[in-house]
């Protein structure tokens, strides 16, 4: 039974990509078939995080408008052959996605992956729309500041009434992923804490990703943070959120950098 | 509370009957004010008229509060089809059946899709009126047409049945209070940023919270069960007796029969408490329940 999977926020740069590559790469990890797909057309990022961006021959939209089968445009990953990247034209306007195009193409993914997972633009316009239009899973993606937090509220309202599964009446399951928390800092009150982001959004919550380098320095070397440096603290957060995707039982914690007794002590880091 | 040294600022819309003007204003009594109406909504077969926001300019001279109301209409909504030669010659056959039929009534003109030119509109305006339709508002239209003398445009409009009612019926008997059903309309999802209920027939209970960014308006009452942190505007068709009662109160804004309370003006030891708002004497009351 494959599920297609959107990843979407309101506010941009909150980290939707670089969760999209960790997640499809952590559900990849388990054996399944999973093709990541970039519907943020005119920017196209996440062939980069994923580096696969020398690859590129044809994209979503020459798949959408009938110019090339989705077997040429499919990058099949370096690292995990069960991983596939569909990636986003950044040559093209973002109005060249049509609605009946996007409806084939995924239903063609369906057949063809286990998991299908979306990574959204930022915002409620219309490539948004199309992202989580076919959505059975979202997961909406929120930093801890009120203004990330507001923008999300707005996305689950659309992803409640402007989605396929929506307007059959069906519920959409939703998930809350909060990323670039920093507990020490939440506690002296300088950005909201999980509970206030829980209560305000009323949805589960998914996982809680860690301020880190490791997410940086991974998706400059073009790898999900979930493949290239597995045992940081924010890639073991991907790997449990993507279990509990899966429907997994495991205890929330906030996973905090492992570091040895000497870096712990003269290794202090700049805050 | 809502004394304050600048003349209290009511938020109402003012319903005028179809009949004195086609159409629908915000009406100043008096006094300079910047009236700002973009939210007003009005629509195809259902007319909702919406809380307006106003700024009023702080004033030197005390001067009467300007009240806005808001009031729901059905109107019927006429589709021209093309040709439209043909479709006033089906028009006339049809209102010859019913004669006067178009006589009292508030037509909104829906001309969405429809491949016609400025001057066509215009025409098809004039025919109209030849034929003692009024049209209130017209849907769709492009704004170039819609020049002075020409109706107010329309949209968001809700679809409803429109009642044919032989007018030969005799007129119903007054139900006696017990018997009438009090509106009201039950929400038991949260009310997300950007969302907005608008219930001007009675009572709105929110099982949920109200998110910042979204507003409930409702005709009478309004009751949260979970935290208000966007607006509430109650008796919003003019109702001073509507209360607000919520769970945890941190609300932007709220509001009853015009009159209303932002963040910055409100009480900060209600702040994150169960209250409850209501009118008395045209202030604003608000208290912390037990």
């Amino acid at each position: 039974m494959s599920q297609v999977l959107v990843v979407t926020s309101g506010k941009g740069g909150v980290g939707k990509t670089t969760s999209t590559a960790a997640i499809g790469a952590a559900l990849a990890l388990s054996g399944q078939r999973v093709a990541v797909v970039d519907f943020d057309v005119g920017l196209r990022n996440l062939d980069l995080v994923m580096g696969a961006e020398r690859r590129v021959v044809y994209d979503l939209i020459n798949v959408v408008q009938g110019e090339a089968k989705l077997q040429q445009a499919l990058i099949r990953d370096k690292r995990l052959d069960t991983l596939y990247v569909l990636p986003a034209s950044q040559t093209r306007d973002k109005d060249a996605l049509t609605e009946e195009g996007v409806t084939r193409v995924m239903e063609e993914l369906r057949n063809h992956f286990d998991w299908v997972v979306c990574d959204s633009p930022a915002g409620i316009e219309r490539g948004a729309m199309l992202a989580m239009r076919h959505a059975d899973v979202a997961i909406v993606v929120t930093n801890p500041e009120v203004s990330s937090v507001r923008d999300s509220d707005r996305i689950i309202g659309m992803l409640d009434s402007k989605t396929v599964k929506a307007e059959k009446g069906e519920y959409m399951e939703k998930h809350l992923l909060l990323t670039r928390y920093d507990a020490a800092r939440a506690e002296r009150g300088q950005m909201l804490k999980v509970d206030d982001v829980l209560e305000i959004l009323s949805i589960p919550l998914l996982g809680i990703i860690p301020e880190s380098e490791a997410v940086l320095n991974a998706s400059n070397v073009g790898c999900p943070v979930t493949l290239v440096d597995s045992d940081s603290a924010p890639a073991r957060a991907y790997l449990d959120a993507a279990r509990r995707l899966e429907g997994e039982n495991i205890p929330m914690v906030v996973p905090s950098e492992r570091r040895g007794f000497m870096s712990k002590l003269f290794g202090r880091r700049a805050a | 509370m809502l004394t304050r040294a600048a003349p209290a600022t009511r938020i109402f819309l003012q319903a005028l009957t179809p009949s004195e003007t086609h159409g629908f204003f915000v009406r100043s009594v008096n006094g300079p004010g910047v009236v700002n109406h973009s939210l007003t909504s009005v629509s195809h077969r259902l007319l909702n008229r919406r809380q307006i926001a106003i700024v009023a300019t702080p004033a030197s001279k005390q001067r009467a509060a300007i009240r806005f109301r808001g009031r729901s209409f059905l109107a019927t909504v006429l589709a021209p089809e093309l040709p439209l030669a043909e479709w006033l010659a089906e028009l006339d056959k049809l209102s010859k059946r019913s004669e006067g039929y178009f006589a009292s009534r508030p037509v909104i003109l829906d001309v969405t899709g429809l491949a016609i030119t400025k001057r066509d509109f215009a025409e098809l305006i004039a025919m109209l009126y030849e034929r003692e339709i009024k049209v209130m508002g017209v849907e769709g239209a492009d704004p170039s047409w819609l020049g002075f003398g020409m109706p107010p445009s329309v949209s968001g409009g809700k679809q409803t049945e429109i009642l044919h009612k032989p007018s030969a019926e005799p007129p119903k008997q007054q139900q006696s209070f017990a018997d009438r059903a009090i509106p009201s309309l039950l929400i038991e999802t949260p009310v997300r940023s950007g969302q907005s209920i608008i219930f001007p027939q009675g009572d709105v209970t929110v099982v949920g919270s109200v998110a910042s960014g979204a507003e409930i308006i409702a005709g009478n009452s309004i009751h949260i069960y979970g935290t208000l942190r966007g607006r509430a505007i109650a008796g919003s068709t003019g109702n001073a007796g509507a209360r607000i009662f919520c769970q945890k109160f941190e609300a932007e804004l709220i509001a009853i029969d015009g009159l209303y309370q932002t963040a910055d003006d409100l009480d900060a030891s209600l702040r994150g408490r169960p209250i409850q708002a209501w009118l008395a004497n045209d202030k604003m009351n608000m208290a912390a329940l037990a």
